[in-house]
Formats: structure tokens, C-alpha cells, sequence
């Protein structure tokens, strides 16, 4: 926080937020102007969401908040106040990889891996909303989270894999 | 980011007070994905960011009232694309949300905010621009309705005075057997910026209604009430007359990076009469 900061008049350049974190109740002292993206990895220590182009186009950001997934670089954490956020490290259980998870890996999906939790975050979301999605729905629910090894083809392949196995 | 102070105001007259307070510069924020891009590069500077989604006033919404439906403040893109009232009253509105940006951005992103950053690639700006979509605009003064193409003035300018907030977006129903379309023209699939942006209007008496953006400072909308556009019996050389004249006023920008003016103008052609002929198979006069 800046001297400028902390001399606005009634503002609140610092506040604590309530919101859940992959089922867990946190209550977090953040800065206005940090976003949920640095919150979640910075104060949470939650790393699998990445910081890349910071303008909303390549979603390796990409979290699920309150049930819909977001570029959590353009959302400031106190806009979550009272949300329930889904992270990559929300998705396993004890160790056991969820299906979706497994077909990324069964198919190659994953290369050098910068892209994969925002990538699994939003074929999570889309299986949750759609469970058997075409191949153009699937292309078009990945549309916001760029691969740069290019690995589109197996991560649409692991999507409809999963879908097709009915499972999310 | 440089810091700033965050306000989360429970009622409209608390927004106006934050927004219109002297010697301070307080943004509104909706959905943050065009805010948030341009805080952090620097060229908007925030003391304030007035976070309006707390507003019961601006509550996300999509209802019928009367002879127009209306579209809260805070009504994001997604919510936009997937209603069923949209679809049916406004087909080209949710073909305009849904493409833009992506899914992340549409589940952030609002109509208002699309509508007030005043972008002339704007999706959704043309088709709203083809139904005579209104905006309700309210501040310490009172509210008042303005037509969209009263609002935009150029290229992140509109009539909107200091201290105001659109709150709501009114778009009349319109008569039953009209067809609509939005089609846009980009440099690739997946979500990208349009090089331009085309909607079209036919109503069952065949008055055409065209917009169109991204070739200019503002998206603009021209009508055709003479029925000669969506006479499929009207000449070839008639009909292209009258598409020329309302797709005259086209000026693309020469140093735009996505894409030529020569490029955008021969689009611009192509897409007016494709979107013609869509909106006009989707009328009921077919």
C-alpha cells in the first residue's frame, strides 16, 4: 500500500474478505488493488494458476468462481468477497486425480504444462454445465486458454474422452 | 497495478456520491475485463473504483416490461447469449454476446460495459444499434433515456456526463416475424477483435435496419424503410444501390494493425449482404 493509497478519503484500500477456497472457509486481509489472481497465489500459496499475458486472451489465470470460470487477472480479490473459488489444486482428492484429469495425461495433453490447471479448470466447467459437448462445443469452451506447444488436438481428444465416458 | 481505494456501494445515491466526488477520479466496475486491462497499463488512473454489483438497482436481469425488454447493468455476456427471451425477441444480440472474447470474458464481461467503453468493434453495440436499444442513464440529477445512437460519439466517447451510470438497457419488442443476424469478420477462430462488425433488422414489413462497426469512430446504423433491401423481387441493381448508400459511411482506419481498409470495406459489402439475407430468411415473410 502507497501513501497515496491510505490518504483517499473514505476509501478502503485494505479490507478483509470471506470466500471459500476449494471447500475450505478463508478469511483473507487484501489489497484493493490486488487481484484475485495474486491473492490466490501469492497469499494461499495456491501456484497452479498462472500469471502470463495479463489482458484476458491466454486463461492460464483461469479459476472457477462460484461455479463459472473467470481470467482471475482481471477480477480484484475484494470483488470475491463471499465467492466460492475453485483452483487446479481443488480438483484432486487424496492424491487421486479426477477423470478429466487422468485423460489429460493419458492423451498427451500435457506438454510443458504452463497452460494445463487453466485449461483443466475450463473443461471442468464445461463438462459440469455440458456433459457431452460436440467437438465444436469443446474447441469453443477451450477457446479462451491458449496452448503455446500447441497441444490442442490431444486436449480436446482427453475432453471428449471424458465426456464420452460420462464422467466429469 | 498501481493501488487505488475499492468502494462497494449498497445503493445508487451512494454510487453518485463516490463517482462525483471532487478532486478525486472514481471509475465504475462491472465485470473489470476492459477496467482492470487499462488500470494496470496505466492509461486510466483510479483513486476510486466504485464496484457496482452490489446495486440492487443494477442486479443482473432479463425481463419483459411491457413493450420492451429490459437488460440490467450488470447482466453479464453469458447470461445475455443463453436467455431464452434474448433468443427469441433479439436472435442477433445473442450471436453478438456470444462471441465475445471467450468464455472466461463472457462470464465477467456486461452488456453495459460493452456498451459504455464505446469500442466501435463493440459486438454487441450493433445489434443493439438495429433494434433501437435505449439506455437509461442515472445520476444525481435524475435518470434519463437516451437512444443508443445518442450515446456513442466516437471511439470510447459517449453523452454520458461525469457522475452518471447506465443503469439499465431498454430495447423495444419488436413486431412479431422479424429476423435478425449478427455476423462479424476476424482473423481467426477462437476469440480475437473484429475487423467488422454487422447486424441486421428485417420486420415483417420488410423495413431493414443495418449497423454496422469497426469501420469508423462509432458503430452506426442506417435504415431502409422503403422495403426495396428485403424485396427478394427488387433488382439485383436496386437493392445494391440502396446497400451502398447505407454502407457508405464507412471510413476504416488506414493504421489500424487488424486489418487494411481496403480489406474491411470489401467485407463490409460482403457481410451487409450476407446479414440481408439471413435476417430476411428468418422473418416469417419467407
Amino acid at each position: 500500500m502507497t501513501d497515496h493509497a491510505s490518504s483517499v478519503s473514505g476509501g478502503t484500500s485494505r479490507r478483509t474478505i470471506s470466500l471459500t477456497v476449494n471447500g475450505r472457509a478463508r478469511s483473507l486481509d487484501v489489497a484493493a488493488h490486488h487481484t484475485l489472481l495474486e491473492v490466490v497465489r501469492d497469499d494461499l500459496g495456491l501456484t497452479g494458476a498462472k500469471e502470463c499475458c495479463l489482458v484476458g486472451e491466454c486463461g492460464a489465470c483461469t479459476l472457477i468462481v462460484d461455479g463459472r470460470t473467470v481470467d482471475s487477472c482481471l477480477m480484484l480479490a475484494m470483488e470475491a468477497d463471499g465467492a466460492e473459488v475453485t483452483t487446479i489444486e481443488g480438483l484432486a482428492t487424496d492424491g487421486h486425480l479426477t477423470p478429466l484429469q487422468k485423460a489429460f495425461l493419458d492423451h498427451g495433453g500435457v506438454q510443458c504444462g504452463y497452460c494445463i490447471p487453466g485449461q483443466v479448470l475450463s473443461a471442468h466447467a464445461l463438462l459440469s454445465n455440458h456433459p457431452h459437448p460436440s467437438v465444436a462445443e469443446i474447441e469453443e469452451g477451450i477457446a479462451g486458454n491458449l496452448c503455446r506447444c500447441g497441444c490442442y488436438r490431444q486436449i480436446v481428444d482427453a475432453i471428449a474422452a471424458t465426456a464420452g465416458a460420462g464422467e466429469g | 497495478m498501481r493501488s487505488f481505494s475499492y468502494e462497494c456501494p449498497s445503493t445508487l445515491k451512494e454510487a453518485f456520491r463516490l463517482l462525483s466526488a471532487p478532486d478525486e477520479a472514481a471509475r465504475p466496475l462491472a465485470g473489470g475485463t476492459d477496467l482492470i486491462i487499462r488500470l494496470r497499463d496505466g492509461s486510466i488512473r483510479a483513486d476510486t473504483v466504485v464496484d457496482v454489483k452490489r446495486i440492487p438497482d443494477l442486479r443482473p436481469r432479463i425481463e419483459v416490461e411491457g413493450e420492451h425488454m429490459t437488460i440490467g447493468a450488470t447482466t453479464v455476456m453469458t447470461d445475455v447469449a443463453a436467455s431464452d427471451l434474448v433468443r427469441h425477441h433479439f436472435l442477433a444480440l445473442a450471436e453478438a454476446a456470444l462471441v465475445v472474447g471467450s468464455v472466461q470474458i463472457r462470464n465477467r464481461a456486461t452488456l453495459a460495459g460493452n456498451v459504455c467503453n464505446a469500442s466501435p468493434a463493440a459486438d454487441t453495440a450493433t445489434s443493439l444499434l438495429a433494434f433501437g436499444a435505449v439506455v437509461v442513464l442515472a445520476g444525481n440529477d435524475g435518470t434519463r433515456r437516451l437512444s443508443l445512437d445518442d450515446f456513442f460519439v466516437r471511439s470510447g466517447m459517449t453523452t454520458m456526463r461525469p457522475g452518471e451510470l447506465l443503469t439499465s438497457i431498454e430495447i423495444p419488442l419488436p413486431r412479431s416475424g422479424t429476423g435478425s443476424v449478427h455476423l462479424r469478420r476476424t482473423r481467426r477462430r477462437g476469440h480475437d477483435l473484429a475487423a467488422v462488425t454487422m447486424s441486421c433488422v428485417i420486420d415483417g414489413d420488410g423495413a431493414t435496419r443495418l449497423a454496422y462497426g469497426s469501420v469508423g469512430p462509432r458503430p452506426v446504423v442506417f435504415a431502409d424503410d422503403s422495403g426495396t433491401l428485403a424485396d427478394p423481387t427488387a433488382s439485383d441493381e436496386d437493392r445494391s444501390a440502396v446497400l451502398s448508400g447505407m454502407l457508405a459511411a464507412a471510413s476504416p482506419s488506414p493504421t489500424s494493425m487488424r486489418a487494411a481498409p481496403d480489406y474491411r470495406l470489401a467485407m463490409l459489402n460482403l457481410l451487409g449482404r450476407r446479414a440481408v439475407t439471413i435476417a430476411l430468411e428468418r422473418t416469417s415473410r419467407t
